[in-house]
This record gives C-alpha cells, sequence and structure tokens, in this order.
C-alpha cells in the first residue's frame, strides 16, 4: 500500500519531466527565454506572450530564441531579429515613436482631462450650495429632524 | 437641454471609435517586410526533392510568392482564386509549403488542382520566419530586384486580385 501511494505520488513528476528537460540542458539559457518571451507577443493567438502560447508558431520562435541565445546574442540584438520580421507588435510594450506617442501619453491625457473636469465640476457645485441661504425656520426644522433620527437609531 | 450636449457628444465620439475598430482586421499588422529584399532562402522542391528553388531564381520577374500548407483551412477557400489566376497567367505564382508533410501536400495538389509552377517545401517553418509569417494562407508580391512590395496575409480572393494584385504587378512590370 505504502509504494502505490508513493508511486501516485510520483506520477505527476513524470508528466513534468518531458517539459522540463530543456531546462536541465542549460538552466541560464532558459532563464533567459522566459525573460524574453514575456516580453514577445504571440503573433498567433494574439493576446498570449510567446511563453504562454502553444501555437506552432509560438514554439517555433521560442527554438528560433533559443538557438540565438546559444550563439550568444544579446537580448537587444534578438529583440531586433523579431521586429524586423513581425513589426512592433510583436513587442508587448511599444517603441516610442511618432505614431505610437498617442498610446503612450493618450491615458496620461484622459487623466488631465477628467482630473481637470472634476475640479470644474466641483467647483461650480461648491458655488451653488454656498449661494443656498438657509432661513432660521429651516435650521429648525433640520435640528428636529436630527434629533429624531438620533433617537430612532 | 444644454447639460445632455456634452455628454452627447462624447458618446458619439466613443461610437465613432468602437465604430472603427470593428471595420479594423487585428490579424492584418502591418508587415515591416514590405519595401525589403525578399530574404534569402534555397529549399527543395515539393515534386521533385532532389531541385532547390531560391527567390534569386526568379530575378528580372514580377511574381508572387504564396505560402500555404495542406492544414490551412483558408488555403482551400483561397485556392479557387489561385486556379484562377494560374489559368488566366497574368503573373506566376510560386508556392512555399509551410510546416506541411509532402505526401499530404502532394495530396492536396492532386486533389485541387496545381497553380503553381513549383513549390518549394519550408519544412521547419525556419524560412516562414524569416518572411515574417503568421498566419497561412499568405502571398507576397516581389518585384524584379526581388523587393518585397505587397504583403496578404490571409486568403486572397477576386476582388483584391483585381484591384490590389494586379495592376501593382503591372506597375512594377513597366518599372
Amino acid at each position: 500500500m505504502k509504494w502505490l501511494v508513493l508511486i501516485v505520488l510520483l506520477m505527476p513528476s513524470l508528466a513534468w519531466a518531458g517539459e522540463a528537460k530543456l531546462l536541465a540542458e542549460d538552466p541560464v539559457a532558459e532563464t533567459r527565454l522566459k525573460h524574453l518571451a514575456i516580453e514577445l507577443r504571440c503573433l498567433v493567438c494574439q493576446n498570449q506572450t510567446l511563453a504562454d502560447s502553444n501555437a506552432p508558431l509560438a514554439e517555433d520562435l521560442r527554438r528560433e530564441v533559443r538557438e540565438m541565445i546559444a550563439k550568444n546574442m544579446s537580448d537587444q540584438e534578438i529583440i531586433d531579429f523579431l521586429v524586423q520580421r513581425y513589426g512592433d507588435f510583436v513587442l508587448y510594450r511599444p517603441p516610442w515613436k511618432a505614431s505610437t506617442t498617442l498610446l503612450w501619453i493618450g491615458p496620461f491625457l484622459l487623466l488631465i482631462g477628467g482630473a481637470i473636469a472634476l475640479g470644474v465640476a466641483l467647483r461650480r457645485r461648491g458655488q451653488v450650495l454656498a449661494d443656498a441661504p438657509v432661513t432660521d425656520e429651516e435650521r429648525r426644522r433640520v435640528e428636529q429632524l436630527l434629533s429624531q433620527g438620533e433617537r430612532r437609531s | 437641454m444644454k447639460r445632455f450636449l456634452l455628454p452627447l457628444v462624447i458618446f458619439v465620439v466613443l461610437i465613432g471609435f468602437l465604430a472603427v475598430g470593428l471595420t479594423l482586421n487585428p490579424r492584418e499588422v502591418p508587415s515591416p517586410l514590405v519595401g525589403k529584399p525578399a530574404p534569402a532562402f534555397r529549399l527543395p522542391q515539393l515534386h521533385e526533392q532532389d531541385k532547390t528553388f531560391s527567390p534569386s531564381d526568379m530575378a528580372g520577374q514580377v511574381w508572387l510568392l504564396n505560402v500555404w500548407a495542406s492544414w490551412c483551412g483558408g488555403c482551400k477557400e483561397e485556392h479557387p482564386v489561385l486556379m484562377r489566376m494560374a489559368k488566366a497567367g497574368e503573373v506566376p505564382i510560386y508556392g512555399m509549403d509551410y510546416k506541411d508533410r509532402r505526401d499530404e501536400a502532394l495530396t492536396w495538389l492532386r486533389r485541387h488542382g496545381n497553380p503553381y509552377p513549383l513549390t518549394a517545401v519550408d519544412e521547419a517553418g525556419r524560412i516562414g520566419i524569416d518572411y515574417g509569417v503568421y498566419g497561412v494562407p499568405e502571398t507576397y508580391v516581389i518585384d524584379k530586384q526581388g523587393v518585397i512590395r505587397y504583403k496578404q496575409i490571409g486568403p486572397l480572393d477576386d476582388e483584391l486580385v483585381a484591384k490590389t494584385i494586379l495592376p501593382l504587378v503591372q506597375e512594377l512590370r513597366n518599372k
């Protein structure tokens, strides 16, 4: 019985063996691949990184990146290789260029716009409230209502 | 009434953006290869394995490189268009069989017809990477100097061929 439990417990590790092999070959290269692959987009499933995707193209590209790492190419050289072929779209962080300016500063413009709109709205409301005069009669009524509320709670 | 004007304007602008967004195809990634020399390769041919094909063989001609595979659904859709183009003979279409099995590719061509004077075989998909292939079928228009002038991602259709591809081929020929 003990043996059976042990075998069952070991089974998942068997399933891992196939995938982990490459890591064991060269841990440094595999760390670099992982590091690069999360920055790169898989072009087949466009919202997945190269690290996540199981598409055949992603596998090929990982192989290509692995080979470039083995050739001792720098991260920048590897990224340039892919950008030359697939364009900036492979990068999850688009570069700062004339065509991407709006992409980069757009959110901040929206934030500033929102802040200005909020400021204007608050100021306007402040004026509206300040302009409302309260008579003594109304003040007494307010106090009466508030004391009623206190008693209830 | 006036207080609704600004939200309405914002709403209309937003709808405008979304409407344009709906008509765009996220699969159409502008290729950085257009205007650049077609990457060199020498690959074995599909029918005659001991012979090879290289884009340099086509120097001085305007031609199409069509990347296809027997496993690719869009290729089936595109195939009749290619067959019609081949029959009309306006521009030579060379095939590149991408990440495919030779026997399946040959069967596929036998069944659906072969529009290509010859097909090169990129079994490992390495040349595909050089050409930035990510969604077969893809078609490249390559000019006399071997420069890529146009890239179509996804199936060709008759309209695209008549309105874009053939006029471009004609223009490149006259250069």
